[in-house]
């Protein structure tokens, strides 16, 4: 039995510019152009657009969207009370453990707007549903929702140059409205990548004019599904499904600072307190490692003895050597601890590192 | 994709070319191509023996490792140590200084179980 895979609006493109096409949460993506290493400094010294549209978007609208979304994730919707503002939030379900990471956005007045991992849109919209109050709202607008991204030093201008003159960016962590050309978008900095940028929502049938429209500036890149984990590995971002999945709680992998031990009622809270009380006993930890490229599932060693596997496993072609996170034993996540990871049939040496692996980027500067 | 027909090819897209009674063997530019920007190479010390058949080395890309595998058998004379430092020579010149081992080949009738470049071309299209 073969499952037809989806492809987003800006398919025809990719094949247009010869992408490798390959499989990823049943979409049909690109996962490179030119080159993962290629692309990857793209983004890093000029800018590079994704076509990022498999992602999950849900609107949730109403007088209970704000009890009834505080109910559900961890982080505290009352610090983005400002219309625009975004943070960064997990779900978590009765035992604690991760459903899924997001990015909220208070899109509107009695409003928010969701965007969620492919991998996860059945799953959080269904769990989003079966917690939602009658009242409220609750729409996914994936289907009829485009989402490009564009990252780089050079970003920033060019989404400037397309929104014309009387057009102000966005802070960080803010979405706003923009006529880009022609196309009506939010525009929301923030992305994926540790650089400067933006992730732009259109409707997927203005979407192919407006990645042509990206494009026609010579500094930008296409950018596939391989550089768009090299740069987010780089920073030490999670990947769900790599980093984190439904047998792990937020303590454990690193993300308690988007779970306030101050906030309680929502659902987890209390299996999150027990963690935080008792102590994680394993951790992800980032790594290097020299010589081959750490993968998921790989055993991590101290002493000959396995204590730990590789979560998220890449090469940084940024730094030029293999970077990992694993989860490791407590005792044993100190920056500067040396395990070892079985690669294949070699054992090689491998050190602790506290993320982000690179730290100059158009972001920190 | 017209490879070079100075040599012959494995189906394990490696070639073979030979002079006097050393083969160089390096992998195909349609290889190169499929595993992309080539980052670490693993290769055996000369003074390795070689049986036709034997993993002997690994390339690894971001997001892939492939095996080498021996297309004929002797003892590697010599290794090519340039490709720890720039292994991305693998991608920009697969049939030249991305070379990979020299073998003394034991037997040089093992060459025609090998394919032509018209031979490995068909091949490569057939998938």
């Amino acid at each position: 039995m073969s499952v037809e895979l989806k492809r987003t609006a800006l398919y025809a493109e990719h094949i247009a510019l010869g992408a490798r096409m390959v499989p990823f949460a049943g979409w049909e993506m690109p996962v490179q152009y030119a080159g993962i290493i290629h692309e990857h400094n793209a983004v890093r010294s000029a800018a590079g657009v994704f076509d990022v549209g498999h992602m999950a978007e849900f609107r949730v609208f109403g007088f209970a969207a704000f009890d009834f979304l505080q109910g559900v994730l961890t982080n505290d919707l009352s610090k983005i009370s400002q219309l625009g503002r975004a943070q960064y939030t997990l779900m978590l379900d009765e035992e604690g453990h991760i459903i899924d990471d997001l990015i909220v956005y208070h899109s509107g007045d009695l409003e928010y707007l969701i965007i969620a991992n492919a991998s996860n849109h059945e799953i959080d919209f269904a769990w989003l549903s079966a917690h939602a109050p009658a009242e409220v709202e609750l729409v996914d607008e994936s289907d009829r929702t485009s989402l490009i991204a564009l990252q780089g030093p050079q970003a920033l201008g060019i989404v400037r140059e397309l929104a014309g003159q009387g057009w102000e960016a966005p802070s960080r962590f803010t979405l706003c409205e923009a006529l880009l050309d022609t196309t009506p978008a939010l525009v929301a900095r923030t992305g994926y990548t540790g650089e400067d940028g933006v992730e732009i929502l259109t409707s997927t049938s203005a979407a192919p004019q407006l990645w042509r429209s990206i494009l026609s500036f010579g500094q930008v890149s296409p950018i596939g599904l391989g550089a768009r984990d090299t740069l987010r590995l780089e920073m030490g971002y999670p990947l769900y499904g790599s980093d984190m999945d439904r047998t792990i709680d937020p303590i454990s992998a690193g993300l308690g600072w988007v779970v306030p031990a101050a906030k309680t009622g929502y659902v987890g809270a209390e299996a999150v307190a027990k963690v935080r009380e008792s102590g994680p006993t394993t951790k992800l930890v980032g790594m290097t490692i020299q010589g081959a490229i750490p993968r998921h599932g790989m055993s991590v060693l101290r002493e000959g003895a396995v204590v730990g596997k590789v979560a998220s496993g890449s090469f940084s072609p940024t730094l030029e050597t293999g970077i990992a996170t694993a989860y490791v034993p407590t005792g044993l996540s100190e920056p500067g601890t040396a395990l070892q990871v079985e690669i294949r049939k070699k054992t090689l040496q491998a050190t602790v590192v506290k993320p982000p692996f690179v730290t100059s980027t158009s972001l920190s500067a | 994709m017209a490879h070079p027909s100075d040599r012959k090819y494995s189906n394990e897209h490696e070639w073979v070319l030979v002079q006097g009674d050393v083969a160089t063997v390096g992998i195909s530019d349609f290889a190169q191509d499929q595993l992309g920007e080539v980052v670490y190479v693993d290769l055996p010390s000369a003074g390795d023996v070689l049986a036709t058949g034997d993993s002997f080395g690994e390339i690894e890309s971001v997001k892939s490792v492939s095996e080498l595998f021996a297309p004929l058998s002797g003892e590697i004379v010599e290794v090519n140590s340039a490709l720890g430092d720039t292994p991305e020579t693998v991608n920009s010149d697969p049939h030249g200084a991305g070379w990979m081992v020299k073998v003394r080949l034991d037997d040089a009738a093992q060459l025609d179980a090998l394919m032509s470049a018209e031979e490995y071309d068909a091949f490569i299209v057939e998938g």
